[in-house]
């Protein structure tokens, strides 16, 4: 069911909606932040977090209070770094520059809370060096904290100093994988690191980190500003431990894209249909990409096989995909992931063949090159896609597709080769059809579409 | 010549400086610095880096070298960035490519003969709610339509 509602948006579309004034008018800005560090203890902040079952917002849908007490319990030699990943740069994501752009107080709000509860006295938000305006907005919002003694040496007073930076990043999608993140912050070429050590133990500069989603981040004052058990509620799947609301995206072949706040579980119908308006021109929807290009997609006809009764999805068997309430676990449930909860909508008309080729061409691109699986493979199942698309590819060589994609899976340092080789296994999975017309020459090269109706 | 920051600059690395716990965590920002002022990121810029931020040449040069938005080249004065990932292509981004490069009179990835544009195609901008778009240096255009991109070309080729 949707349930909008506007604890992060609230100041959205209003002129002066990222001021320091309007966040404290509209907003009681700074109000939670302040109760937090003069009266709670870092041990009740990370209690009553875990209690907001908020699941990471970056695509990992990783419980963030959990994360948080990964933090060592005491802060030893080495600081503690809280790391806010603003490196939005998903296909198909667009919602965490929202929130920079129109509410940036509740970010750096949130990152007081957020360094109180894990010990940190300073947060590096990343934002990718393209967001000129994020950014701006963001050190203005930091500044007008600043003044009046919210960040600084004494926030609010208390002997405990925040400090918060933004920290640009300078082109490079894989920036947005928290290892590489942290060896960018530290001035290096963005590679991932091996796994363990994880942050919590060797982050930022080898000292305890903690790397939250910037939407993450900004949800939590509302969290604790009504209680986090009450904000975990405002979700349909509460019980399932993904919690609170969130923002979802609707972009692609849409009527109306756009970015919303909703309570958490609504249906991809219920997305498309009531928030979005439908799909352009009446047609019917061809498949999604649920949260971000490295989400594998969902076509309509799939249905639900939860037959035993005690299977989270029991009560969707035999409906369609697109009618179970979105969620970190339900999505996983339906060989999907949530992701980012921005959902590209592809209609009935387009070239699924020319949509792998060109997400192919982002992998290739963006693919670091660190990991041989990945730098080669991105690149084959680029040439692969484009050689379908020209009509020089046969059938032998569409099934050595498969073979590149599996053997990327799980070869890699970073999570980078799965986000390639998943999406790709989907759609030659799922529109095997499509692919066979091409390597068996039945479709004519250069007839590929991405477009409905041309550009006006 | 050797490059030196300007005193604005010069102060703002101060303060950067004071962000971090390393000299080295000052490399990203320097740079962008550094391009800020000089349009791209030349040898004398790495080797100013480098002895700026006492590192080895080849860590400023590994980094130069891996992120897309440091310039290796000179450019030109404005910088078009055409969005080309799946969500801007699902809405045009491929005509609103074709049309730029017609009405610039140059391929994709190139400077127009009077320097003043350079055309190139970006990843994934965060904006796909509003596509198709570009970004002009550092401005987003979004929601386009071709007579939108004309008046914004026609300002920048008459700039």
């Amino acid at each position: 069911m949707i349930k909008r509602t506007d604890y992060l948006t609230r100041s959205y579309d209003k002129p002066d909606g990222h001021t320091l004034a309007a966040y404290e008018r509209d907003l009681d800005g700074y109000q939670v932040a302040r109760r937090v560090l003069t009266t709670m203890t870092r041990e009740q902040v990370v209690d009553e977090a875990k209690k907001a079952n908020l699941r990471g917002r970056g695509g990992a849908g990783f419980p963030m209070g959990v994360k948080w007490s990964f933090m060592p319990k005491t802060v030893g030699a080495k600081p503690h770094y809280l790391v806010i990943n603003a490196d939005e740069g998903e296909p198909g994501t667009h919602k965490d520059r929202t929130l920079m752009e129109q509410n940036p107080h509740a970010c750096v709000e949130g990152c007081l809370i957020g360094c109180y509860g894990i010990g940190a006295h300073v947060a590096y938000i990343y934002v990718r060096d393209e967001l000129h305006l994020s950014k701006a907005r963001l050190e203005h919002a930091i500044a007008e904290a600043r003044a009046k003694g919210y960040v600084g040496k004494t926030a609010f007073g208390k002997d405990y100093a925040v400090e918060v930076y933004v920290h640009s990043g300078a082109g490079a999608y894989i920036c947005g994988e928290e290892t590489s993140m942290l060896n960018s912050i530290e001035g290096r070429r963005g590679e991932p690191r091996m796994k363990p050590p994880f942050p919590a133990n060797a982050g930022a500069f080898g000292c305890p980190t903690t790397v939250n989603n910037l939407e993450t981040i900004a949800a939590v004052p509302t969290a604790f500003g009504m209680g986090c058990e009450a904000f975990s509620k405002l979700s349909a799947l509460h019980a399932a431990g993904d919690g609170g609301v969130r923002l979802y995206g609707l972009n692609g072949h849409v009527k109306k894209p756009c970015v919303v706040e909703l309570a958490v579980g609504p249906t991809l119908n219920e997305l498309i249909f009531e928030v979005g308006g439908g799909v352009l021109g009446d047609r019917k929807v061809l498949c999604v990409i649920p949260g971000g290009s490295s989400t594998p997609i969902l076509r309509p006809e799939e249905t639900v096989s939860a037959i035993d009764p005690k299977s989270a999805l029991h009560p969707w068997h035999g409906k369609s995909v697109f009618d179970v309430p979105l969620g970190v676990d339900t999505m996983r449930g339906v060989g999907t992931m949530l992701g980012t909860c921005c959902v590209t909508v592809i209609a009935e008309g387009t070239d699924p063949v020319a949509c792998m080729h060109n997400l192919m061409q982002f992998y290739r691109h963006e693919s670091c090159g660190q990991c041989t699986p990945c730098r080669e493979g991105s690149a084959w199942l680029e040439r692969l896609c484009e050689k379908l698309l020209s009509g020089k590819s046969s059938m032998e060589e569409l099934d050595s597709l498969h073979d590149i994609a599996n053997g990327i899976m799980g070869n890699t340092i970073c999570a980078f080769g799965e986000g390639t080789a998943m999406p790709a296994l989907a759609f030659v999975q799922k529109f095997r059809k499509d692919f066979e017309a091409y390597a068996r020459g039945e479709r004519a090269p250069g007839s590929a579409t991405l477009t409905l109706e041309p550009w006006s | 010549m050797p490059f030196a920051l300007s005193p604005e600059r010069e102060r703002k690395l101060t303060e950067i400086l004071e962000r971090y716990p390393t000299r080295m965590a000052a490399t990203l920002p320097l740079l962008h610095l550094c391009q800020e002022q000089e349009g791209y990121v030349s040898d004398a810029i790495v080797d100013y880096v480098t002895k700026r931020l006492d590192l080895p040449e080849a860590h400023v040069k590994g980094v130069v070298t891996f992120y897309t938005l440091y310039n290796q080249h000179p450019v030109g004065k404005h910088q078009v960035w055409v969005c080309r990932t799946l969500p801007c292509a699902l809405r045009g981004a491929g005509a609103l490519l074709e049309h730029c490069e017609k009405r610039l009179g140059i391929s994709c990835g190139s400077t127009t003969p009077d320097g003043k544009v350079t055309l190139r195609t970006a990843e994934c901008l965060a904006s796909c709610g509003t596509a198709p778009m570009m970004q002009v240096d550092r401005e987003y255009h979004e929601n386009l339509t071709p007579a939108k991109v004309d008046q914004i070309l026609s300002r920048l080729v008459g700039s």
